[in-house]
């Protein structure tokens, strides 16, 4: 099983969630954060007072896969998340130890999906 | 015990004789039902800018752990005022004259202030209508000043500085420009100082705005800037919070600019006219340098550009006809944004909010324009400019901007260090890092988790 965390364009969203539905996988969880990275924002004005390096918006996807599903996620992301400019994102895959369904008490890959 | 029950008999007797007082003058004359529906409206519309419109516009531009203390400072202002105005601030401020320089205390607990016309302020309308109508504007130009400390002052010692400051210096300013009292047996009122000098201010350029905004530069200057300001401080946190209070002031200036003709009347349409045409040519104008100078015009610019020019007609609204507001909204879009956007920025103070750089740099523009475009065509019991051939009302108009600039500034500064010294202005700075929603209120605006 791997735990796969992508950070991405916020309005990347939509796209990213079609392609895994088309891919089987259903089980996502999306929370919208603050980040940085290389890429630069637009600055913000107020009354003439520029806001510059600030955090950006970004959308934090976690999804829990086994392990044949692992392959499909991530090209899921990088074709519905790809813009080809600076600030797209990334991607991380972590091993997952355990994962329980709380309505049965269920464990291990039965458990996902 | 008893001196409770000594206190009780007094404020007893002193309920039956106003209560005896408004039974007497029910027997009214010379009143014009128009004029007094009209100015209870307007009464209740520059009470709608308080409360919520300037709740709203600066609670909009401050962080999200600061917007409870905000509202909450707008709130507690309403209810201070209201109270000290019935007690002594309408008698010190409208009250019969002493020295030109402040009301004596006759009119305490509005004795003797009943429901017949009182013909020196407005003879077609209950003398309680003027009282609340100026009650309300009592309200709002303390709360003008939060703007200025917004995010770091204690609360009880706002509280104190708020009913000291109105007492000290609104109430004076307000006699020294509005008062009028014709003493018994004489044919001709006596006026406060400014009014006397020739002064003009139809709603309150001086009044309010030039004496808000220089309470506000003080108060900057004693409290120091927010930690963390100009580059941690977090952009204003709602700006369509910001957007609907300024939407909501615009509409209640109307009962500001157009209520102070004190009747339903055509000085109260030219001032109407007036007061919306320089709104709107100073939201243009904000927006028009915001494109000049960052290339895109911004929401928060345009909306500050149209309470700048709201506060710059409101001493002319009565006075300039179409031409004179014009301008005077276009001279308050300009000099208002660059106040804000190079003037704060080169002198490095930390005004949160722009009450100095709106308030009192507007009202100062507004004050003197009528000097340039007041005309008696418009309004008989005004005067001329300069633009119209008396050069001599452009001096007084500066000369009654300075020295209400100077003596709010002086009396505000002194007061907020005492206060200061006994005790504390500023939060602590964990308390700053919290935010005074939670630490000054025990509340927080926004719940994270439904």
């Amino acid at each position: 099983m791997k735990y796969i965390v992508a950070i991405i364009q916020p309005d990347r969203l939509d796209d990213i969630l079609e392609r895994l539905t088309g891919q089987a996988i259903h089980l996502v969880t999306v929370s919208t954060v603050l980040g940085r990275g290389r890429q630069k924002g637009i600055a913000e004005v107020y009354r003439s007072h520029k806001e510059s390096g600030s955090l950006l918006k970004k959308v934090k996807l976690e999804i829990a896969v086994n392990e044949q599903f692992v392959t499909a996620a991530i090209a899921a992301i990088t074709d519905g998340g790809r813009t080809g400019k600076v600030g797209d994102g990334k991607i991380f895959v972590l091993d997952l130890h355990e994962c329980i369904r709380i309505r049965t008490g269920e464990t291990g890959p039965v458990a996902i999906g | 015990m008893r001196r409770m029950f000594k206190f009780s008999v007094m404020l007893l007797a002193w309920a039956g004789s106003v209560s005896m007082a408004w039974a007497e003058d029910g027997a009214a004359t010379a009143q014009v039902t128009g004029d007094t529906a009209w100015v209870l409206i307007c009464a209740a519309l520059v009470l709608f800018m308080t409360i919520p419109a300037l709740a709203l516009f600066y609670g909009g531009l401050v962080r999200r752990k600061n917007i409870l203390s905000v509202l909450m400072h707008c709130f507690m202002i309403t209810c201070l005022i209201t109270v000290q105005w019935v007690l002594f601030g309408y008698s010190l401020s409208f009250g019969p004259d002493v020295k030109h320089f402040i009301g004596n205390l006759s009119w305490w607990g509005l004795n003797g202030v009943g429901l017949d016309p009182y013909a020196d302020y407005a003879a077609t309308i209950p003398h309680q209508a003027f009282m609340v109508f100026q009650c309300m504007f009592a309200i709002i130009t303390p709360a003008l000043i939060i703007g200025a400390f917004a995010e770091r002052m204690r609360f009880l010692p706002f509280c104190v500085f708020i009913v000291l400051w109105a007492t000290l210096v609104y109430d004076p300013v307000c006699h020294w420009v509005w008062s009028a009292y014709t003493p018994a047996g004489a044919t001709t009122p006596v006026f406060g100082f400014l009014r006397a000098m020739g002064a003009l201010d139809f709603a309150g350029g001086t009044v309010v705005h030039v004496n808000a905004g220089a309470a506000a530069l003080a108060a900057v200057l004693v409290l120091g800037k927010r930690r963390g300001y100009p580059h941690a401080i977090s952009p204003p946190h709602n700006l369509p919070f910001a957007v609907m209070g300024a939407g909501m002031l615009w509409v209640g200036w109307f009962g500001f600019n157009a209520g102070s003709a004190l009747a339903a009347n055509s000085l109260a349409v030219g001032a109407f006219v007036t007061t919306h045409v320089a709104a709107a040519t100073a939201g243009l104008l904000w927006a028009l340098m915001d494109l000049i100078f960052n290339k895109r015009p911004t929401v928060l610019g345009i909306i500050s550009g149209a309470v700048a020019g709201l506060v710059a007609i409101t001493p002319a609204a009565g006075f300039v006809n179409l031409a004179g507001a014009l301008l005077i909204g276009a001279g308050a879009g300009v000099i208002c944004y660059f106040s804000v956007a190079f003037v704060k920025a080169k002198l490095g103070y930390d005004d949160a909010l722009d009450a100095f750089g709106i308030h009192g740099v507007g009202g100062a523009w507004g004050a003197i324009a009528t000097g340039l475009f007041a005309t008696t065509a418009v309004n008989p019991a005004g005067a001329n400019g300069l633009f119209h051939g008396n050069p001599k009302q452009l001096g007084i108009q500066i000369l009654a901007t300075l020295i209400t600039l100077v003596y709010s500034f002086v009396v505000s500064y002194v007061l907020l260090k005492v206060i200061d010294r006994v005790m504390g202005l500023r939060v602590t700075e964990q308390a700053e890092r919290i935010g005074l929603d939670l630490t000054e209120h025990r509340e927080a605006a926004y719940t994270v988790i439904d």
